[in-house]
């Protein structure tokens, strides 16, 4: 076979629906564009534990604290997966983390954002997990299989953590004056950061044509981000909050909320590292593992050791 | 033709050696081994691949597996294996591999044509 005749086979199965597998040919930036994607999909999980793991020891009951802890293993569990996913092409789990001390790697912005009451949880929960849903479901049928196969585990636990999150926010909304207030401040924070999930607009969105056509992505930045508008601003009604934003409306015409301007100034600056909690997020990540270092040494020391006791054993034993 | 394939050679770590210098970027020197990790949901079932994991050693993997592939109630047995350990067929000579599979329809029972009023076959 010669390479034009690879990339045709290649393109005949993205056309076809049929997924593509580890050890099957694939174009060299379909290769890097996953490992992109899927790393980054992974750091964002594993820093995505940062502002929740703040709140665990205070949590308002064992109730709360139970969950939260679960919600957080999940994201440890998801980075995981993800992590695994984008080993199967070919880079290592060591290069990826040092790609995300470094700065190399990119997370998701959204967690260079402080969570500074326990209403952030709800609004976390709420909002956060809600766009990355919206984000992830989709992708449950994309291209690379083992990809693929990672966010269907993803997707199943994190629905209990919207629920979660919506919970809390309920809550806090049916609660006293303060409560409600409190719900309210953490909804004002998070809307916009949670529109910017999903990323540039299409029309700044450079790979997303690339990415359609090789089934990475199933849908464009533009139609997700309008998809969460749409559901949460009527789930926001429901528990008597106002999303912060004075231009949103109905529109009939497009069937769609109509929502005013997105700071893309404030986006970009996050992205470049200049949000609120950047350099602290990637330090206690650094710190985790360098600080742990030890902890990975005695396990290998320890695993070899006891190798080396049983096979004294067994030759003892012959 | 080698050159034009980019050959991935996880799930068949014993391509790795042979392939020599093919992959010779990735340092995992410092890094736990890579373990598969299968799971039975229930009795009476297969175990079934449900992802990897990094870990010391294989009492270490079937922990890691628990915490990370049981959280829900998935499983009621855990096999690990090392990834360096499984060997799978070529994806390149899948073509000529399966083949002679699909001229053999008689192997099927729909292949063969019987009466309506037989019962019970």
């Amino acid at each position: 076979m010669t390479v034009h005749s690879f990339q045709e086979h290649f393109d005949a199965k993205i056309d076809n629906e049929v997924m593509i597998e580890p050890r099957d040919w694939m174009p060299d930036d379909y290769r890097k564009t996953l490992i992109r994607q899927i790393s980054q999909h992974a750091h964002s999980e594993i820093v995505g534990m940062l502002p929740e793991g703040n709140w665990i020891t205070r949590a308002p009951s064992l109730r709360r604290k139970a969950v939260l802890l679960a919600k957080v293993q999940d994201e440890g569990g998801h980075g995981l997966y993800l992590y695994s996913a984008a080993e199967t092409l070919g880079i290592t789990r060591d290069e990826m983390y040092d790609q995300l001390h470094t700065g190399k790697a990119k997370y998701s912005s959204i967690f260079n954002y402080p969570s500074l009451t326990w209403a952030d949880m709800g609004a976390i929960g709420w909002l956060v997990d809600g766009a990355a849903i919206m984000n992830q479901v989709p992708l449950c049928r994309t291209s690379y299989g083992p990809y693929a196969r990672a966010m269907v585990r993803v997707c199943k636990e994190e629905s209990f953590h919207q629920r979660q999150g919506f919970e809390i926010m309920m809550t806090l909304a049916n609660g006293t004056d303060v409560q409600k207030k409190m719900a309210q401040d953490a909804l004002n924070r998070w809307w916009w950061p949670s529109i910017m999930m999903f990323g540039p607009s299409d029309a700044d969105s450079p790979h997303t044509a690339q990415s359609m056509r090789w089934r990475i992505k199933r849908f464009t930045n533009d139609e997700l981000r309008q998809k969460f508008i749409d559901v949460t601003v009527e789930q926001a009604k429901l528990i008597g909050l106002t999303v912060p934003d004075p231009d949103l409306k109905w529109n009939e015409e497009r069937g769609h909320y109509d929502f005013g301007p997105i700071n893309w100034d404030e986006f970009w600056n996050v992205v470049k590292g200049n949000g609120p909690c950047n350099k602290e997020r990637l330090e206690a990540r650094k710190k985790a593992w360098e600080n742990g270092a030890w902890v990975r040494d005695a396990a290998m020391a320890h695993a070899e050791k006891r190798k080396a006791r049983k096979e004294n054993k067994e030759v003892k034993a012959a | 033709m080698n050159q034009f394939i980019n050959k991935n050679l996880y799930g068949d770590y014993g391509d790795k050696e042979q392939a020599a210098g093919s992959s010779g970027t990735h340092n995992t020197a410092g890094e736990w081994p890579l373990w598969e990790v299968f799971i039975r949901s229930k009795a009476g079932l297969d175990h079934k691949h449900a992802g990897s994991l990094h870990a010391a050693d294989a009492q270490m993997a079937i922990e890691n597996a628990r915490d990370v592939y049981t959280r829900r109630m998935e499983g009621i047995s855990i096999w690990v294996v090392e990834s360096k350990y499984i060997h799978a067929s070529d994806p390149f000579e899948a073509a000529s591999m399966y083949e002679p599979a699909n001229d053999k329809v008689y192997r099927h029972p729909t292949f063969y044509d019987l009466p309506d009023e037989l019962k019970h076959m």
